[in-house]
């Protein structure tokens, strides 16, 4: 019934306009700012449910379509559309907004408007990203992107904001012109920028590994992989509390997007041949991060480089697909591995979004990110302590938690591949318990380490309802996954039914 | 021996700004010192005239007058029009910084305006002396105005470094054209184009020996590495109000040049020039880029990034296909207007007795003038070609038209070097948003409701046509399928 609404533009444009307007109402007051941003995350997270109500499940077509012609000299088309895949992460993207508008009126003092501002017209920028079929539109609002987050980071940032800003900013751009050059010559070959034509483009073995390195040069940067991860632990660390949960709920899972809308259906072939090296460095993410996580003592980088390692876990499940097929010659148990890959970014936005949120709240009252300046935190923030506790189970991963189900399910398909890979990613729930659980109980338990913690005060309310809600969404994941899985099912399967087919031109 | 009238109207805008140049010449000697406005008035009207006249008679036919000297197509309607435009915004930027410095005076105005009718020349070239005189005549006009500031020691190098080297640069292609003519026997473009299409092969070595030096003077003109080394110099020496009149509109000119010599001129040598443009675009990329970062004045960066720039627009040339010079097109008009809006800020930035060419005089700028600072940010982000810029598409298009030509490394090599070019870029935005201001008194930004008017319409059409390329793109492609 939705299907013929412009509801995409209008997820687009609307923040983007919304971000324009608070900065022109609100330069000099702030709580006129904040009522206007709040207002406009608001308006576009509840556009946003018309998607997930108006989505038709068991069809992998692109839905919400709309098509105009942008450039035609190029052939180049304002081509939106979501399907199984992209449509939950939009959802994710307008929620997540809302809760950093919320918690941006306690934790920025300075020029919250600008802050607002940038935060509503990156988010108009993602959705655009998550929904555009045409590969142009698809680059310029990834690459238009990086300008209000090099922004956030470089203003509101730590001390070295100007050093992990610029290293954020040209790591990503030099990862994305690759894939610029690799897109240019799919359209010289297909003559037209439509990624859906990309997907049933042949291309010879040698142009499919190209491709394929290229795009890998431009997500494995973004999301990140090992060895291209350093820009994330410095602009994590440095950025402000907003910042750093938008790069961690939503751009990461921008890589993972990639991948899965470009790398694979492009490049089957390609990714087939080099999988194996994807799994071993997704697993160096795995073990090696984690073990660099545990010796970490700033908090917000042993989140970050604990957000590297969760997405090693995707990464996994998603190539682990052509090691199944190969060693079983089945692609059922391929899906799996790519559907958990997707339920873990969906459920790594909720839970890197509320440990930052939550070392955002500390950070607050204390300046401070060192875990040795806390310790007994539960003796004076009793419900800050309740959901960190929470937070901290479902990074490790616990039964009941949305943590638990996306990497239960890359484990499972793993175990269809190789005994070993499932081992050497099993390790992954002992790291995650080792790093995060040693975090908890060097900040929230024990004695009152300081006069400082000792004169904490706990939640406000608004503070209670920014994690409340996002402990609601991790339990509700991880107790009852089965409405997101419909939403990706058909989807996914249609993946995988589309990555079996050989690519390569007939001899 | 007949002789022929021939066709005046086709030349009836370039009639017009020469009548109006000599004409301002004249009234404005009789001007008093305080009413310099009129002639700057004049010359404004003229420009918008001539743009009507242009628009009149532009057309999809190409006519051909002056016994073969002179020619209007689709191309030069467009190139004309976008360097009315460049210019109308260069003269509104300069009149504060000239009027700051005591330099308000007629001169200024009447030789750009004869700079235009020296660019308007080159634009319609059809013969090779035509091309030349055009080309001398904004020369001169160059060379004059980079000196026109006498109280200044370094305007005054700058110009002479300008002076000797242009003059060799036009001696080189003099060179080139004659034994050009010697081996085609003809000056006019369309009859050596024919002669070196019937022509065999014995006649190469010749040819190429000419050819090598026009294309060294149009790298020399251009400023292509390695004949690069004027450009810093002059334009960090000159005022910032020439730097401004030389870094924008001759660029558009020079491609017209570059498109009448090489592509219409001598374009069955495709295959030897455009491997010569190749070595200029790859060393003036790494060159450019490279070097950019080095330096603290914002003037000399951007001569600079004008150099890596003119590798660009090589690239597009040297994929001799119609898209490719399309999109180099589309790629040096995006540029001058772009540059037209950087040399502006510098120019809003300074006041009396202070230059704002450095960096650090950046430094704040998103508090000082959150405004401007955004549109400094568009325009910046615009040379790195980051979307939704104008830049990106300038870029995409140029690079897309070498990978259409079968030179998918230089395209790669192109990106490595666009990313190098960004730290730079990225820098100026730095010093803006993330640094407090100078703590030391800085000239107020008021300059007046046009000159702000204009500098934000420079910077939202940055933004405008990145959002909307098409409609330039269309027109560069109409203009070059003719």
């Amino acid at each position: 019934m939705f299907a013929d609404w412009p509801i995409l533009s209008l997820l687009i444009w609307l923040p983007i306009l919304g971000g324009f307007l608070t900065l022109a109402a609100g330069r000099d007051a702030p709580d006129i700012a904040w009522r206007l941003g709040l207002a406009f995350a608001g308006a576009t997270f509840l556009a946003s449910l018309f998607l997930w109500i108006g989505f038709e499940r068991g069809t992998p077509e692109m839905q919400f379509q709309e098509f105009t012609s942008w450039i035609a000299a190029f052939n180049v088309n304002y081509h939106l559309g979501v399907d199984g895949i992209s449509m939950p992460l939009i959802l994710l993207t307008t929620l997540t907004t809302v809760l950093v508008a919320i918690a941006a009126r306690d934790s920025v003092k300075d020029r919250l408007a600008y802050y607002l501002a940038a935060f509503l017209i990156m988010q108009g920028l993602m959705i655009g990203m998550f929904s555009a079929l045409d590969a142009v539109l698809f680059y310029v609002f990834f690459e238009a992107m990086l300008i209000p987050m090099f922004i956030v980071i470089g203003v509101w940032g730590g001390p070295r904001r100007v050093y992990a800003t610029i290293k954020f900013f040209l790591y990503t751009f030099l990862g994305s012109v690759f894939m610029l050059i690799a897109l240019i010559y799919m359209y010289l070959q297909s003559g037209s920028f439509a990624i859906l034509d990309f997907h049933h483009l042949p291309l010879p073995m040698t142009a499919q590994i190209l491709i394929f390195l290229a795009f890998l040069a431009a997500f494995a940067v973004k999301i990140p992989m090992f060895p291209v991860h350093t820009w994330l632990p410095d602009a994590h660390v440095e950025a402000p509390t907003g910042g750093s949960v938008i790069l961690a709920a939503i751009m990461l899972k921008i890589g993972g997007y990639g991948f899965l809308r470009f790398s694979l259906p492009i490049t089957p072939d390609a990714a087939a041949v080099l999988d194996v090296l994807m799994i071993t460095l997704s697993l160096i993410a795995v073990v090696y991060i984690g073990l660099v996580a545990l010796i970490q003592s700033d908090m917000k980088k042993l989140i970050a480089y604990s957000s590297i390692a969760h997405m090693g876990f995707v990464t996994l499940g998603f190539f682990i697909a052509f090691m199944i097929f190969r060693n079983t010659g089945d692609w059922d148990g391929a899906s799996l591995g790519i559907a958990g890959g997707m339920v873990q970014m969906i459920s790594h936005g909720f839970i890197s979004a509320a440990m930052f949120l939550a070392v955002g709240v500390l950070y607050d009252r204390l300046h401070s990110r060192n875990i040795a300046d806390y310790g007994g935190v539960v003796n004076t923030m009793p419900w800050f302590a309740a959901f960190f506790v929470l937070f901290a189970m479902a990074n490790t991963g616990l039964p009941g938690t949305s943590g638990f189900v996306g990497e239960f399910m890359v484990i499972l398909a793993a175990f269809r591949a190789d005994f070993w890979l499932a081992f050497l990613a099993a390790t992954t729930l002992i790291l995650a318990a080792g790093y995060t659980l040693w975090l908890v109980k060097r900040v929230i338990f024990g004695e009152i380490g300081n006069d400082n913690v000792a004169g904490l005060k706990d939640l406000t309310p608004r503070e209670f309802l920014v994690m409340g809600v996002l402990a609601f969404f991790v339990l509700l994941l991880g107790i009852w996954p089965a409405p997101l899985l419909d939403v990706m099912n058909a989807t996914i399967d249609h993946l995988v039914a589309h990555i079996a087919q050989s690519k390569l031109p007939a001899l | 021996m007949n002789f022929e009238i021939p066709a005046f109207l086709p030349a009836l805008p370039e009639m017009f700004v020469l009548g109006m140049a000599c004409l301002i010449l004249v009234i404005d000697v009789f001007l008093p010192d305080n009413r310099r406005d009129v002639t700057y008035g004049l010359v404004q009207a003229t420009l918008v005239v001539a743009a009507g006249l242009t628009l009149w008679l532009a057309g999809p036919e190409t006519q051909i007058t002056f016994h073969g000297t002179f020619v209007a197509d689709p191309i030069s309607d467009v190139l004309k029009l976008a360097v009315y435009l460049v210019t109308f915004l260069v003269f509104l930027y300069a009149r504060p910084y000239l009027m700051e410095r005591d330099i308000y005076k007629g001169e200024f105005y009447v030789l750009g305006l004869f700079g235009v009718l020296g660019m308007m020349v080159m634009i319609s070239a059809h013969n090779f002396l035509t091309l030349y005189l055009g080309l001398e005549l904004l020369a001169l006009v160059s060379y004059a105005l980079v000196a026109f500031w006498r109280d200044s020691a370094r305007a005054s190098e700058a110009a002479m470094k300008y002076f000797v080297l242009g003059a060799l640069a036009s001696g080189l292609l003099l060179y080139g054209l004659s034994m050009i003519y010697g081996m085609t026997g003809s000056l006019d473009i369309a009859t050596v184009a024919a002669a070196l299409q019937a022509a065999d092969e014995g006649m190469n070595v010749p040819l190429v020996f000419g050819l090598v030096f026009v294309v060294v003077a149009l790298a020399f003109k251009l400023g292509a590495v390695p004949f690069h080394m004027w450009v810093p110099d002059v334009y960090d020496g000159a005022p910032t109000a020439v730097t401004l009149f030389i870094a924008t509109a001759p660029k558009i000119a020079g491609f017209a040049l570059v498109m009448r010599l090489l592509v219409e001129g001598l374009g069955p040598l495709h295959g030897d020039w455009g491997d010569m443009l190749m070595v200029l675009a790859v060393l003036s990329l790494a060159v450019g880029n490279v070097i950019a970062i080095a330096q603290t004045s914002l003037k000399r960066m951007f001569a600079y990034s004008t150099i890596a720039h003119v590798g660009f627009l090589f690239m597009g040339i040297l994929a001799g296909t119609e898209t490719g010079y399309a999109s180099a097109m589309f790629y040096i008009i995006v540029y001058a207007l772009t540059a037209a809006g950087g040399f502006g800020m510098i120019i809003l930035l300074s006041g009396r007795g202070f230059e704002a060419d450095q960096l650090d005089d950046f430094r704040g700028l998103g508090q000082r003038s959150p405004w401007f600072a955004f549109m400094m940010l568009l325009l910046l982000f615009s040379m790195a070609g980051v979307p939704p810029t104008v830049g990106f598409f300038a870029k995409l298009a140029v690079i897309q038209a070498a990978i259409g030509a079968g030179h998918v490394w230089l395209g790669v090599y192109a990106v490595i070097f666009s990313i190098i070019g960004a730290f730079y870029y990225l820098r100026v935005v730095k010093l803006m948003f993330f640094d407090a201001p100078p703590t030391e008194e800085q000239p107020a930004l008021n300059r007046g409701g046009a000159f702000a008017t204009a500098l934000s319409v420079n910077g939202l059409a940055v933004l405008f046509l990145g959002l909307f390329p098409g409609l330039l793109l269309t027109l560069t492609h109409y203009a070059v399928a003719g």
